[in-house]
């Protein structure tokens, strides 16, 4: 076919079929330009619509990570068998050192549970986890959040924490039926009440699409230093008190920022921490509910 | 054309394979790769795929099917609404308009042709995650996940020819 001439049918079609499409083409641009709108405005039949659409594709994405995965795991068993040896040695030592904070652990805590028990102390709020796999990545340098495979079915809800063993990762902010998003703590619109562990001072965790999220808010006079450990304060009442966060990474000109626990790169599980500020009495610790 | 009932479903199966691909190019740029770094400069497979099927057949990819595209990364990927859709429909439109510059041209060319678009769209992006943020963000990102894209493009257009063949010939 000549594309340079046309026939006589097409060179009356052609044009009038360019002007219908290129109206749809502004149309739907313009309906674009609403939706970003709506979607800065929290209305709720937005938040409807991305939780549909990630419940039905979670199954897909779910499949389709599994190879992904797969690969994953025999690269990384191949990269441990080289390092058999010295990872032995690392252990051996590092078995020995944490014997003894066992012990220590094991003493603390039997002396807390007597303290608190003379104090009739009030639990640190009741807690329970699901562990969630991560099936989608926020895409682009602009977005730091992850699509998780459970949702309110599993008792996923807004506003939860999701950490690893190692960490925070952030806290809940979309959460479908089988499906949930996670915010995390280095995206820009997270914030987080933390403190830090220290000092006692409180502040807020503030995200800014960097890897090193920043403190902010902090009370006057208070003495930040590199190497020290901040975890969450649990004011607010939705995230429990003591998750580890980072440690302070840099402290320069009055900006703060926060080396995160979290090993980014491999995230892989996350645990969505259901929390209840005002537990009944006699609970106490974390126990899984559900494992998907 | 009139067949019967699979012969129908068939060729109609096969008119929306350049939707299809685009949804699973999509998905395909959401899964969770665990390379450092890698997930701040995901290629834009996406754009590439609505790239191809601009070119070689935009009835069956009408504008509203890119806008749906656009939608579903924007969900899975967590971007604001529409800020993809935008930059998708944008690219497309560019690429419509100048197909026929498109045919008949050597791979090199072509892909300098999408190179453009690319940068006008990585360009447009980082834009509009500025000004829907309110925040600036560093380019740097942005320029890697653009080099990226134009590194992955003659691997995804292989792949696209092939199953061009699949796509019924236009009448």
């Amino acid at each position: 076919m000549d594309y340079r001439r046309p026939g006589l049918i097409a060179r009356i079609a052609v044009p009038f079929r360019g002007a219908a499409q290129r109206f749809a083409l502004g149309f739907l641009v313009l309906a674009s330009f609403v939706l970003i709108f709506l979607g800065k405005t929290d209305v709720v039949v937005m938040e409807r619509a991305r939780t549909a659409v990630t419940d039905v594709v979670t199954p897909i994405l779910e499949t389709l990570a599994e190879p992904v995965s797969a690969v994953n795991r025999g690269l990384d068993h191949l990269g441990q068998l080289a390092a058999l040896y010295d990872e032995n040695q690392r252990l051996r030592q590092e078995v020995a050192r944490l014997r003894s904070w066992h012990g220590v652990a094991l003493r603390l805590e039997a002396e807390n549970k007597s303290f608190r028990e003379m104090l009739a102390y009030r639990g640190a709020g009741r807690r329970s986890f699901v562990s969630a796999r991560v099936i989608a990545d926020g895409r682009g340098p602009f977005v730091k959040s992850v699509l998780v495979n459970t949702g309110r079915r599993d008792g996923v809800e807004k506003g939860q924490a999701a950490a690893t063993p190692l960490g925070l990762v952030g806290r809940v902010s979309e959460s479908g039926a089988r499906s949930a998003r996670i915010l995390m703590i280095t995206d820009l619109n997270s914030r987080i009440p933390v403190l830090v562990e220290e000092s006692r001072a409180r502040a807020i965790l503030a995200g800014d699409n960097s890897e090193r999220p920043q403190l902010v808010f902090l009370p006057d006079g208070s003495r930040v230093t590199v190497g020290q450990r901040v975890v969450t304060s649990g004011h607010g009442g939705a995230l429990p008190y003591g998750i580890p966060v980072g440690v302070v990474s840099a402290v320069t000109g009055g900006i703060i920022r926060i080396r995160p626990f979290v090993d980014w790169e491999r995230l892989e599980y996350v645990q969505i921490i259901e929390y209840d500020a005002a537990p009944p009495p006699s609970s106490e610790g974390a126990a899984p509910k559900a494992v998907r | 054309m009139k067949g019967g009932f699979w012969q129908n479903l068939d060729l109609w199966a096969r008119r929306c394979l350049p939707a299809v691909f685009c949804l699973f190019f999509v998905l395909l740029s959401v899964l969770p790769i665990p390379i450092p770094g890698y997930s701040s400069i995901v290629p834009m497979l996406t754009l590439a795929c609505i790239f191809f099927w601009a070119i070689h057949h935009p009835r069956l990819l009408p504008p509203l099917v890119v806008f749906a595209v656009g939608l579903v990364e924007d969900i899975l990927s967590g971007a604001p609404m529409g800020a993809g859709a935008v930059v998708l429909l944008l690219a497309y439109g560019v690429t419509v308009s100048q197909r026929r510059f498109f045919h008949n041209r050597s791979f090199l060319q072509v892909w300098t042709g999408f190179g453009i678009v690319a940068l006008g769209a990585a360009a447009l992006s980082w834009l509009m995650a500025v000004i829907v943020s309110g925040a600036f963000a560093p380019p740097q990102a942005a320029f890697f996940q653009y080099l990226l894209t134009l590194a992955v493009y003659p691997l995804v257009t292989w792949v696209l020819h092939r199953a061009q063949r699949l796509v019924p010939v236009e009448v």
